[in-house]
Formats: C-alpha cells, structure tokens, sequence
C-alpha cells in the first residue's frame, strides 16, 4: 500500500507585527552604548536643525530691502536678495521687456520634454512635434521676425539657458552615441578605429577645455565673420562631449547582452540593423537606463560651465544679477540655495523618471 | 531516397590557429532524413551544426545547403537561413517581447509577410507545440520546457526545409524533457529533415535514420541507431557509449 501525500497549501509570509516603538527600541536603543550614541546624534542633529531654522526662518529677512538685510546680517537669512534678483538670476541678461518671450519659450520646451515621458505620446508624430516646439523656442528666443525684437543669443541667460543646453544636447548625443557605441563593436577596422579616437579623445579632456576650444579656437580656423554663433559651438561641443560619455555607458549595455540572442536573430534570418534596432538596443538600453539618467543630470549641472565663454545660464547669470550690485553681493549664500532648489527640483524629477523608466523596462523580466 | 539537401565535403575549420575543431568533414544528408548526432563536449558536434546555417565559418572545403554554397557570399547565408531553423541549447527567446512577438518577429520584418497572416500562422505553430494559452505572456514567465517548445514554434514560423537541434534538452529539468522531445518526435513524423546533437537516446532509438559519432573534430562513426547502440564498431565509440549509458 503506497503512503498518501498531502500537498501543503501556500501560505502569506507571517505579518511583522513590530510598530514604532518596538521597532525603535531594537535600533536604537537596544544597549547602553548605542543608547548613548542615539542621544549624542539626535542632539547634533536637533542642534544643527534649530540653528538652520532659527537662520533660514525666524530670524529670516524677506523683503526686498538691503538695509534690512545688512542689519540681520549673520543672525538671519536675506531671501529679500531672491526677491530683488530672482527675474535676472532666472532670465539673465534678456531684455526685461521681453521677458515674456524665454518665459512662454521656456514652458513649451519643458512641457514638450514633460510630454515625451509619457508612454501615451512615444508616437511617429511626436518628431514632428518636437522640430514645431523648437523652431517656436528660437523664434521666440531671437527674435527678427512676426514684429519681434531680434534679440542676439549673448544676451540669452538663466534657466531657459539652462534648459535649452541640456535638452538639445542630450537629444542630439543619444543617437551619436549609439552610433559609436555600435560602432566600437563594428568588424570594419575603419569605422571602429574612428569610434575609439572619438571617444578616447574627447574623454581625455575636461569639457571646459572643449568649450573653450568650441568657443576661442575655432573662430581662428574659420573665414572672418563666417564662424557659426557661439551658442551653436558650444551646443555642439557639449553634444560631442555628451555623447562620447553615453557611448561608453551603451556599450557597456551591448556588451552585457548574451551573444546567444544575436544568434538567435541570425538564424531567423534577421540582418545586421534589424537585430541591432529590434533585438540588441531594446534590451541593452533597457539595461543602462539608470546610468544614462545619471549622465544626463550631470550633464544638466555641467551646463554652468558655459560661463566660462560668456554665456550667463543660472548660475552664471546668479554671479551677474548679485555679484554686479554692491548692495546685495554680500547675500550671494541665499541666492546660491535658490539656485540649488531650482537645480535639484529638476534633478529630483529626473531621477524618479528614471526609476519609473525602469519599471516599464523591467515588466518583461517580470515573473 | 530522394536528393541530397546538406552536403559536406572536406569541410575543415579552425579556431584561432591552433584549434582544429572540425577535420575533413564528409557528410551528405538526404531530404527527410533525421540524424542524431552525439560525442564528447568539445568532439565539434555543436561546430558542425552551426555550420549549417553560417553561425560558424569554416576555412577548407565546401558545405552547400539547399543548393547554395555558404561562403563570403551574403545572399547565400541569407538564402540558407530561410530554410533552416535552430533550436539551441539555451533556448534564446527574446525575452523583451511576449511569445507571439517572438514568432511573428521573422516573418514579418524577414519575410515582409502581413501582420495578420504573420499571427495566424504563429497560433498555428503554438497549437502545434500544444502551447498557445501562452502566446501573450513573456519568454522568462515560463518554464524551461515550455519556452524550448515556443523555441521551436518560432523555428517553424519560417517553414523551414531543416531543423537543427542544439542540445535541445541540456538546459532543461528532468520532468520537462519528455515534453520537448514529444514535440521533436511529432516533428519527425511530419517527414522534417532534422539534424539533432543530443544524447538522449531514447530519441535516437526512436527517430533517427542514421546515428554520427564525433571526436576530437572527426566523424569516428556513423550507422543505424540500432547498429551503433548494439553493435558499435570503434573502440571509442564503445568506451563512450559506456560512459554515457552505465549510469
């Protein structure tokens, strides 16, 4: 007679029943040391905490009025500085008139990006969105035409700057370093030699030397007065820089994916850029996500390096609005933490995007 | 028997300088013939068979395949890729897109065959592998057997003339191998021409025409199934086919 077997049903795993207090007692204070330790931390912390309270907030001046900041000098924070300055740090050295025009210019971009997020417009169209919103910020920006103003780029400044440079730059860099990172792995000599010059070059160097070559060098190369516009140079040494950096990232991701799925491809007959665009990208990229985010919010904070060619974006134009006035230089700290704000909402934002990327990236390896 | 469909003749290949995987390979396959091909890791077993359809190069000799001579020449591998289908050890489903995609990939962007038409015929194949409840979810939310037999589906998508096996059922958990090569057997009864490494021999009891065994690059030996099993000829032969049945 055989023995009958019976199958255990499945169970949830047992509820963690700690709360709070228990939970604190065993981290915190489950010993006299660590008790000590807790008490010593939570003072420091507690003690630094009302001194940035009592500075950024109570003792805090918010009005626009210098003398009054100059009284609660080193007692109180100066937001009034923020108050006073907050157009020119934001807009720069934009005709004050039109200020209206980098505003309006700056929303369609940021909206146009914030809508290519979203799954529900990664659509054929989107393209032909993308060149409208463009063609509309320069227009806006520059001027000359429908009654506008010309208004020439070095006098373009702050966040739409900012926002421009990293926006173009990130969507030209993306398809350049596909392009070499596929083309590191090429089997043609030629092509794959060009790739690593490329990128071992342009990785040698830090990027304010390229835009200091982009933007004082090449004028020297060209004919009198037929050098591309500063703004264009500096996009365009920004994009190179960008897209070496991203290229290494990509093929980092090429090289994870097993050789077992480009031979699969191939015996079913795929070529050589239908395997890349429908079998070896998806997934490699899907792998690199979280470091071509990284990539892209350092890139968002390198921008401030285009000051160096006189090109005032945030935080160059901050140095304009507050260093240039005697009155309010002194308060250059609290202009300085509204800039950081400014530059870690966008960060911030960024990097729960791609978190969200790769979740989606992620439901095929679901189980 | 009808006329040859994969013809070797002197094939010799080489990896790097040294290696000499494959030794003056002599091999004519007719149309409708099942081969099982075994050997120990490393005799050039799995190297013979990705010959077939050019995953692998080779260095001397000629190998034509459905009447094209693999070589330099693209079209000719693409030509030859049409009509063979791979199965492979570890499956290599692409594992980004759901089952049916993975059927109607080929057809669609390598064959230019209407959507439609592409589906229809990757239900057919699921049904055929006794899999198609499966077709919308994803390649790792099944098991081993159940994404080697959607492997095969996809293999079939293309009507291939051949089918090449890889070790089809190395990868796989002992209870998940009967269902793989019931689907392999089902196939040979449909008349495939069908090139299997494997060493199940239960299978090559069952289905194969003729048994290959390789070593060290060589074909050593090749017969009936029930010749070769009962009666093998070469001493090596004999010491591996006691290794590989004693346990």
């Amino acid at each position: 007679m055989s023995e009958i077997f019976v199958s255990l049903p499945a169970r949830t795993a047992p509820v963690k029943t700690e709360g709070f207090v228990p939970w604190v007692r065993s981290n915190f204070f489950s010993s006299v040391p660590s008790s000590l330790l807790s008490l010593l931390i939570l003072g420091i912390l507690l003690w630094v905490a009302s001194g940035a309270l009592r500075w950024g907030v109570f003792n805090a001046v918010t009005a626009a009025d210098a003398d009054l900041c100059q009284a609660a000098r080193g007692i109180g924070a100066c937001w009034g500085v923020v108050n006073e300055k907050a157009r020119f740090i934001v807009l720069g050295r934009y005709p004050q008139l039109e200020h209206w025009r980098p505003v309006i210019a700056t929303a369609l971009l940021l909206g146009l990006v914030i809508a290519s997020c979203s799954r529900y417009f990664w659509k054929p169209w989107l393209a032909l969105l993308w060149a409208g919103v463009l063609a509309a910020f320069f227009t806006l920006m520059s001027g000359g035409v429908l009654g506008l103003t010309k208004v020439s780029t070095d006098q373009w400044g702050g966040l739409p700057l900012t926002i421009m440079l990293t926006v173009i730059s990130m969507t030209m860099a993306f398809p350049i370093a596909v392009a070499v990172a596929l083309g590191r792995r090429s089997n043609m000599p030629a092509i794959k030699s060009l790739c690593v010059i490329y990128v071992e070059l342009i990785r040698g160097v830090p990027l304010i030397s390229v835009l200091f070559m982009a933007s004082f060098m090449l004028p020297l190369f060209m004919p009198v007065g037929k050098s591309p516009d500063v703004l264009i140079r500096v996009i365009v040494g920004i994009t190179l820089f960008a897209a070496a950096y991203m290229a290494e990232i990509i093929r980092g991701g090429l090289q994870s994916l097993p050789k077992g799925q480009t031979e699969a491809a191939a015996s079913l007959g795929l070529g050589y850029w239908q395997t890349q665009l429908k079998i070896v990208l998806p997934q490699a990229l899907g792998t690199v996500v979280p470091s071509i985010m990284n990539n892209f919010i350092s890139l968002f904070k390198d921008t401030s390096l285009v000051t160096i060619v006189s090109l005032y974006e945030l935080t160059g134009a901050l140095s304009l609005a507050v260093g240039s006035d005697p009155n309010w230089r002194p308060f250059k700290i609290e202009a300085y933490i509204f800039i950081a704000a400014i530059y870690f909402v966008c960060c911030f934002a960024m990097s729960r995007y791609s978190l969200w990327i790769e979740k989606q990236v992620a439901v095929g390896k679901a189980r | 028997m009808t006329e040859p469909i994969i013809t070797f003749n002197k094939v010799n290949k080489w990896y790097g300088n040294n290696f000499h995987v494959l030794r003056d390979i002599d091999l004519t396959i007719t149309q409708g013939e099942r081969l099982v091909i075994c050997g120990p890791s490393g005799s050039g077993k799995s190297t013979l068979i990705r010959c077939i359809n050019a995953l692998e190069d080779y260095q001397e000799g000629t190998l034509t395949v459905a009447g094209s001579v693999l070589g330099d020449d693209v079209k000719a591998i693409d030509a030859v890729r049409r009509q063979v289908g791979m199965v492979f050890q570890q499956f290599n489903l692409f594992p980004h897109l759901t089952v049916l995609e993975n059927l109607t990939l080929s057809p669609t962007w390598v064959a230019g065959m209407p959507k439609k038409e592409a589906v229809e015929r990757a239900m057919a194949q699921l049904e055929r592998v006794r899999i198609a409840e499966q077709a919308q979810k994803y390649p790792l939310q099944l098991s081993g057997g159940q994404q080697q037999r959607v492997a095969i589906a996809r293999a079939l998508c293309l009507t291939p003339k051949i089918m090449l096996f890889d070790e089809p059922t190395s990868a796989l958990d002992p209870e998940m191998i009967k269902e793989v090569l019931d689907v392999m057997i089902s196939l040979a009864d449909g008349g495939m021409t069908m090139l299997c490494v494997t060493h199940e021999m239960g299978f090559a009891k069952a289905v194969a025409d003729r048994v290959i065994f390789m070593d060290q690059g060589q074909i050593v030996e090749q017969n009936t199934p029930e010749e070769f099993f009962n009666h093998p000829k070469t001493d090596r032969s004999k010491d591996f086919l006691s290794k590989i049945l004693g346990h």
